[in-house]
């Protein structure tokens, strides 16, 4: 062996070594996360710089590169959660798809909504009396009479004739 | 000097509407019917007057005057001319003006009528109508002028209504274009539709207004807008779908409906408005409800402005906010102070809207209403909560939120379900008193034909528990609606000597409220099919695939089969465009053509999806990315969106069902019948 084809041996092993050496984290790091993993991630966050977008669908290239970050972090065996904590430590809590605090946003307008149902019970209370009551000298039951509307009268009269 | 004489035009129509406003409430304060019909004849001036300002702003668009701020900003040279006409409601001063024009239209239409039976209504009429006009022309003169122009100065180049000292015209060589989002046919009729429907729903408020201020407090305001608040329901409901399909077919996103803070601020006036038209016929039949109704008119009013204010004030930003200005605390003020002021004449006129009868049973149609409006505010209740909840956030907390679909889709399901298991129960119980027994015995049959539907979808279609729940509701209010259909026609049928068929024209004809609500009700269940086939079964995948290659999904395969680039020199605009083949389990179905349009003028680029649609399910294919040098590459996102197509074509059954119920009722005035002396037990519908 030659001293340059020496030199050229120990060059092509070093080189075999260096690669080696190099593709171990990334086969540490296990297969590439396809598309659909990364959507999977990226559908849970929104764009924290383009309001009221979510990252799988933002086209922008800032978001291009926050998909890429997310295929690395799934690469290196970062959970979901994982990965939605990091972003919210990094660009705030506006980038999850609902308030962190779930409770307060739940919470008013369950109470509201109860409150109107409340209310119209209680109007039901009120309102809702026997069928022979005098309201503004008219029987309720006469007000539902159909005499209100001529055609309905006509309606029924026909449908207990068939039956 | 053009755009001058626009803006000089504008600043007339504005103090014509003050003068309007002024001339109105001296000639009924000091019993002058001369200046009432000055008044009158001043709103009538305001429709040409602003005609005059929006051909002027046309001229201006049309003819690439970019020394016009607006102009620069909305159009280019390479738009061709229909594009360049409607972008006048493409940008903030330009949809604002577009709002008044509207609104001159409407209000000129109003008072065109014959007034002799409710002539104390038309001073109060003309007084919301040019205040609400006056507020937004206002705006257009004082904050958002259309006609503003580019000056050069030693500051640099700005916007300026008059020319300032030492500034000279700036006229640049080409404008940045519109947007190329709403160059879409569904973003060009989309905006003039929701603003129509906001448009129409002052009347009612107009009106409902002038009642309470003269004291004329029974339910007359209410017959004479009855079909206004009709015709705009229909046009913010078409408004709402047509945004929706430009959604489906240009944001690229593969749905419809993102729960965007704009989408709820067109959705809030909707909710309100679908509240009042079944509440007011309860004041009609009944003559109950009536401070609910007076309320819920005020509200849709204000829910109006507050729409448009939401979209145009920036305060959040959304995809939809396409302009920021700083009229955000004008809109505010203009919506507190009209609340207060209505709420208190309400109160003011609180003992003369006393209900003239009283509810006999829980299970009435006017008891079933309430609940029915219940709904629809707890509906509302949800949505504007969450389109504040960012606001209160960071006002206490300094921490921004989002509020997205998760939430609301939570939070609206259960109330969404139970509108739809009133709408199949409603119809059949009868105004003023029903029992279990009544109602059970008209129920029973279409239950069971829901449960056998359901059934069957177990056992062919799903096994998902909410999807089955939403189709035995749909099931249910369809087979009920057909249900309540038949009786009458067969009813007609038998007294009139008619075939099936004619009974059922006639029928329609004869009572077309009715009728037409009973198709509205069907229509929205065709969409609620569209609705749940994409929430529950939605499927989607996306990949780099190379020529030959396929993506899966489903039952279908896409093949890529090649990829084209070119540029449309005359248009601006680059195309690339990718072709597909498309499979069904194996079968060839054909080819799609997912493509990007990239505009140079506003640099902004547009992602077509590939469409294949059928009633089963849509197959929708975007061009995510691709190789521009060996074009041997690309990415595509593939959606299959089950069943999404009924919700187009319940849209159209819509429209149909909304013109019949809106149509005038001539015949059903003249026709005497017979009255029978009995309370309905299973029907009396409407």
């Amino acid at each position: 062996m030659t001293s340059s084809s020496r030199f050229t041996f120990y060059a092509l092993l070093l080189t075999a070594f260096l690669a080696t050496l190099s593709t171990r984290p990334a086969s540490a790091q296990g297969p590439t996360p396809t598309d659909d993993e990364v959507n999977r991630v990226a559908k849970q966050l929104y764009c924290p710089v383009c309001e009221s977008t979510p990252l799988d669908v933002c086209p922008t290239e800032a978001c291009r590169q926050w998909r890429d970050l997310i295929r690395t972090m799934l690469a290196e065996g970062k959970s979901d959660s994982e990965i939605k904590q990091y972003f919210v430590e990094h660009y705030g809590a506006r980038v999850l798809a609902e308030p962190p605090n779930r409770l307060v946003a739940y919470l008013v307008p369950a109470v509201v909504i109860l409150l109107g149902a409340f209310l119209l019970f209680r109007g039901f209370q009120v309102w809702i009396k026997p069928s022979t009551t005098k309201a503004g000298g008219v029987s309720a039951r006469q007000e539902a009479k159909p005499a209100q509307d001529p055609y309905v009268a006509r309606l029924e009269e026909e449908l207990k004739k068939r039956n | 000097m053009i755009a001058n004489f626009g803006y000089g035009v504008l600043f007339i129509t504005f103090l014509v509407t003050l003068y309007s406003v002024s001339a109105a409430i001296y000639g009924e304060r000091k019993q002058i019917p001369a200046m009432v019909e000055s008044a009158r004849r001043a709103m009538l001036l305001t429709w040409p007057l602003l005609t005059l300002t929006a051909g002027v702003l046309i001229y201006l668009l049309t003819h690439n005057h970019y020394e016009v701020q607006f102009v620069y900003e909305v159009t280019s040279r390479s738009m061709p001319t229909y594009l360049k006409v409607t972008a006048w409601w493409g940008g903030q001063a330009g949809s604002l003006l577009f709002w008044s024009w509207l609104m001159s239209a409407f209000a000129s239409l109003v008072t065109l009528r014959k007034w002799d039976r409710d002539r104390e209504f038309l001073p109060w009429v003309i007084v919301v109508a040019c205040v609400t006009m006056a507020f937004f022309i206002g705006i257009n003169v004082f904050f958002e002028n259309p006609f503003a122009q580019l000056y050069q100065t030693g500051a640099g180049i700005a916007a300026h209504t008059f020319k300032p000292a030492n500034g000279i015209l700036f006229t640049p060589q080409d404008g940045r274009g519109l947007n190329p989002l709403l160059r879409h046919p569904g973003m060009i009729i989309h905006p003039p539709m929701l603003y129509l429907g906001f448009v129409s729903f002052v009347i009612p408020f107009a009106f409902a207004f002038a009642a309470l201020i003269t004291g004329r407090t029974d339910d007359r305001w209410i017959r004479l807008t009855r079909r206004w608040a009709l015709w705009a329901w229909l046009f913010l409901s078409f408004g709402l779908v047509l945004g929706s399909r430009w959604a489906y077919d240009v944001l690229g996103w593969g749905g419809f409906w993102g729960w965007d803070p704009v989408e709820i601020a067109a959705l809030m006036p909707w909710l309100t408005g679908t509240a009042f038209l079944h509440s007011v016929m309860i004041q009609e039949k009944r003559g109950m409800l009536k401070h609910w109704n007076m309320l819920l008119v005020i509200l849709t009013y204000d829910l109006v402005i507050f729409g448009t204010f939401l979209t145009r004030s920036g305060i959040l930003s959304s995809v939809h906010a396409f302009a920021q200005s700083a009229i955000g605390p004008f809109f505010f003020g203009f919506i507190g102070l009209t609340f207060i002021a209505s709420v208190a004449l309400l109160i003011y006129r609180w003992d003369s809207l006393k209900s003239e009868t009283e509810m006999t049973s829980l299970l009435s149609r006017e008891a079933l209403f309430l609940l029915n409006n219940l709904l629809f505010m707890s509906i509302l209740v949800v949505c504007f909560w969450g389109v504040i909840f960012p606001l209160i956030s960071e006002l206490f907390t300094g921490q921004k939120v989002t509020v997205g679909p998760p939430f609301y889709e939570r939070a609206t399901a259960p109330l969404f379900a139970s509108l739809m298991l009133l709408m199949g129960v409603a119809p059949l119980s009868a105004w003023g008193h029903s029992t279990i027994k009544t109602l059970g015995r008209a129920i029973w049959k279409p239950i069971i034909g829901a449960a056998a539907i359901t059934a069957l979808l177990f056992v062919t279609y799903t096994h998902k528990v909410g999807a089955l729940l939403g189709f035995f509701l749909i099931a249910l209010v369809i087979l009920v609606t057909i249900y309540e259909y038949l009786r009458g026609a067969y009813a007609r049928q038998r007294s009139q000597d008619e075939n099936i068929f004619t009974a059922l024209w006639t029928l329609t004809g004869r009572n077309r409220r009715r009728y037409g609500g009973y198709i509205i009700h069907i229509s929205m269940m065709l969409m609620a099919i569209g609705i749940l086939g994409i929430e529950s079964f939605q499927v989607e995948t996306q990949g780099r695939i190379g020529v030959g290659e396929s993506l899966n999904l489903s039952n279908y395969t896409v093949t890529y089969r090649e990829l084209a680039s070119w540029d449309d020199e005359p248009k601006g605009v680059n195309y690339t465009r990718a072709v597909v083949d498309i499979y069904r389990n194996g079968i060839y179905l054909g080819e799609l053509h997912p493509r990007r349009d990239y505009y140079y003028d506003s640099q902004q680029a547009m992602t077509i999806p590939g469409e294949r649609a059928t009633l089963r399910d849509d197959l929708y294919v975007l061009l995510i990315d691709w190789e521009p040098a060996s074009t041997t590459g690309a990415t595509f996102k593939v959606f299959v969106n089950p069943l999404v197509n009924w919700l187009w074509l319940g849209s159209f059954i819509f429209l149909a069902g909304i013109i019949i119920a809106a149509w005038p009722e001539e015949e059903m005035e003249r026709v005497a019948v017979p009255v029978r002396r009995t309370i309905p037990q299973t029907s009396a519908a409407d």
